[in-house]
């Protein structure tokens, strides 16, 4: 089972050394990992993507608020209904052959072309993880020269909550 | 405007304010700064020590027999270093501790300076929290939350760093009264409904058990249970950490389960319907085979820390507080039994029935000396004066945990989660700081006592009351027990022959000693002991093959007991 928790924390030094530690410590997977700091003052937002199953993604949830430095554990799941996104920057191979194909991808896609030489495109595009990994696959064939993606972050939906 | 302090002398001032009296350890380059401030005040002892796991286990047998906060001091890098497995011992045991160590100067950190090691990294998955003091204005509001956190919620170590640069300037001292911090708030009180709800289950059981562990003693909650056992004559037993926290004389004690645990208390949690867990973590050196652990019984767990409940043994209902005051809230709407009605002398009969089939026993000799034979006259020879009992780790632990009573809680000082040799002479010469009145019995194996001996030196300085019985077989016993049982006797790296004669060892730093060899002489020789005024080391030479039983092999379910 994957999941999303997004906790927040005391923006200390160290404090992400302290979640990662708890990860590899205790056997847990990090899918993805995002951390920057929040409106509030001192305070940071990190969205982590693990997988396990319900006693693992009790044990962490419980684990993440043990945490001295932890503020509040969020967890995403059927009972929170939430938005997530990622975004990724995708550096392109192009040629004259290949940029009227890629142009149209990011346009179905909704992306930008962000950064342009005479043979590369540079596109930003935002989405669900599943609508990166879609265009993945329509580019790859075309020629991926440098990928960077920035991993979920999850918010839960106000009206259902 | 109040006058303005050095770091150093902050951190004097900042221990008197917590009421610290003794502190141990070693100094080093980069906390002469603080031994300084020490040399020139008189409230805060320090006692000087010879290694660094030595002093943090002073730390933490002192704060095991009284539940005060042990501090330690040592200095960066190997002193650091040194003192991680001792942090790592009050983790695993949840003892208050707070650890302070010198760090290089702050323009040096992370340049792989002389005597520098990043402590905060190293020991940040061994303490409850730690802090690296860049500043001299956070040196204060830091060591306040250090001990914070050590004493509140599920105790444990905490390590305050501070670079040498931190301890030589200065700032204006102010010490809050009250802390807050926004992050950290554990539960105490149990869920109201919670409790009404899990009185039912009690009430209704046939065949409760009671399962008690260290957090009872951390809680001192001992007169709770002792009220709810009575109250419904629940039988009881405790886990190795929970020694103490019900009278071993009890009627309703079934003593310690698990691995080496009684055969009535391990049958016990096999028959029983409803297993009322009070600060106890389901260790698997308790459960045995998790998935054949008490299959016939509900289970209510009682612990501060929510990630102990369901951990290992999914439980039926869980309450999240403090023992003592859910103990408290439950004991305040719990009927007795004469108004539910069970009778339970169905049960207690039945428990009565495996006692009688197999007691705690050994077969005793003439011939050469049983280590629990030891154990029963010093049990028996030391009763009336009520000391405190210091474990290292080994079979000699669990001889001492099966066959000495204990009737008070903060009386067994004994390594049970991390299992450090080494632990118990330096713990119970903390605890002899800590109780100078009491007399402080050091259980030990010739081979633990090996891991720490240095520490003679500070029994020869303070001239305490602590004695310490090695009951010696010459082998590392627990590991050749099992190569016995499980490794075709193959017994390997587990001979230590050669070894130094303790009592030479004890007397050349002035501590008196005996060795006995024949079971004629061990009575006076303990008595001899006991009625020495000062420390002192007796070597018994025992049985050298003497196993501990009951035992549970590693895996199996608690109903599949060796028995002899």
């Amino acid at each position: 089972m994957k999941r999303i928790f997004s906790v927040i924390v005391e923006n200390e030094t160290g404090v992400l050394s302290r979640i990662s530690n708890l990860f590899s410590a205790r056997g847990y997977n990090i899918e993805s990992l995002n951390v920057a700091p929040i409106n509030e003052l001192n305070l940071s937002r990190m969205t982590i993507v693990t997988e396990g199953d319900f006693n693992i993604l009790e044990q962490i949830g419980k684990q993440l608020n043990k945490l001295i430095d932890t503020i509040k554990v969020i967890e995403y799941d059927n009972e929170l209904p939430y938005v997530e996104r990622e975004m990724a920057l995708i550096k392109m191979h192009t040629d004259s052959s290949t940029r009227a194909e890629i142009l149209r991808i990011v346009d179905i896609f909704r992306g930008k072309i962000v950064d342009v030489s005479q043979n590369s495109y540079t596109i930003e595009v935002t989405g669900s993880s599943e609508k990166i990994n879609a265009i993945l696959n329509l580019l790859e064939p075309l020629g991926i020269k440098e990928l960077a993606r920035t991993g979920k972050v999850a918010m839960a939906r106000e009206s259902k909550q | 405007m109040s006058e303005k302090l050095k770091g150093a002398e902050i951190f004097i001032e900042c221990l008197k304010k917590e009421g610290v009296k003794h502190i141990f350890g070693i100094p080093g380059g980069a906390i002469i700064d603080l031994h300084d401030a020490i040399y020139k005040q008189k409230d805060v002892e320090f006692i000087l020590t010879r290694h660094e796991q030595g002093a943090v286990h002073m730390a933490d047998g002192y704060a095991r027999s009284t539940g005060k906060v042990g501090v330690s001091l040592v200095t960066s890098g190997p002193g650091a270093t040194n003192a991680v497995t001792g942090i790592a011992t009050a983790y695993m045991d949840s003892i208050p501790l707070v650890v302070f160590t010198g760090q290089v100067p702050t323009h040096l950190i992370g340049n792989d300076a002389f005597q520098e090691v990043d402590i905060v990294g190293i020991t940040r998955s061994c303490t409850k929290h730690n802090f690296l003091v860049k500043d001299v204005k956070d040196l204060a509001y830091t060591i306040k939350k250090a001990f914070y956190i050590a004493k509140t919620g599920r105790p444990g170590p905490v390590l305050v760093d501070i670079p040498k640069d931190v301890q030589t300037a200065s700032c204006e001292f102010e010490y809050p009264d009250a802390i807050h911090l926004r992050s950290y708030n554990p539960t105490y009180h149990g869920n109201p409904k919670q409790i009404k709800k899990v009185t039912k289950v009690i009430e209704s059981a046939e065949r409760p058990l009671l399962y008690i562990g260290g957090g009872v003693i951390t809680s001192n909650a001992h007169k709770e249970v002792l009220d709810l056992a009575e109250k419904l004559q629940i039988p009881v037993f405790t886990t190795l950490m929970g020694i103490g926290g019900f009278p071993t004389d009890h009627s309703l004690s079934l003593g310690m389960a698990g691995m080496h645990g009684t055969y009535k208390a391990n049958m016990a949690i096999q028959y029983c319907d409803l297993l009322i867990s009070i600060g106890a973590r389901f260790d698997d050196r308790i459960t045995g085979k998790v998935s054949e652990f008490a299959p016939n019984a509900k289970i209510i767990h009682i612990d501060i820390d929510p990630t102990s409940i369901s951990k290992n043994i999914r439980v039926d209902y869980p309450i999240v507080g403090d023992s003592k005051l859910v103990l408290k809230e439950l004991l305040s709407v719990l009927k007795d039994n004469n108004e539910i009605n069970q009778n339970r002398e169905k049960w207690l009969d039945l428990i009565k029935k495996w006692d009688s089939e197999h007691p705690l026993s050994y077969d005793d000799s003439d011939k050469v000396i049983k280590p629990q034979y030891v154990l029963q006259l010093l049990n028996k020879l030391t009763k009336d004066t009520d000391p405190i009992i210091s474990t290292e780790v080994g079979q000699h632990q669990m001889w001492a945990a099966q066959f000495c009573n204990f009737n008070k809680p903060r009386r067994f000082l004994t390594s049970g989660g991390l299992g450090t040799m080494g632990f118990g002479f330096p713990a119970g010469i903390g605890a002899n700081f800590a109780n100078q009145d009491k007399q402080v019995f050091v259980i030990a194996g010739d081979g633990s006592f090996q891991m720490n001996e240095q520490e003679l030196a500070v029994l020869a300085t303070y001239k305490l009351q602590t004695k310490v019985i090695i009951l010696n077989n010459s082998y590392l016993g627990m590991v050749r027990q099992w190569q016995q049982l499980f490794y075709g006797r193959r017994y390997a790296n587990t001979n230590i022959e050669v070894q130094p004669d303790f009592v030479k060892l004890s007397e050349s730093y002035g501590i008196a000693a005996k060795r006995v060899e024949d079971k004629k002489d061990v009575e006076q020789a303990l008595i001899e002991m006991i009625n020495y005024k000062g420390p002192y080391l007796l070597d018994i030479k025992i049985e050298r093959e003497e196993n501990v039983y009951p035992m549970v092999p590693g895996g199996a379910p608690l109903s599949d007991m060796i028995l002899t």
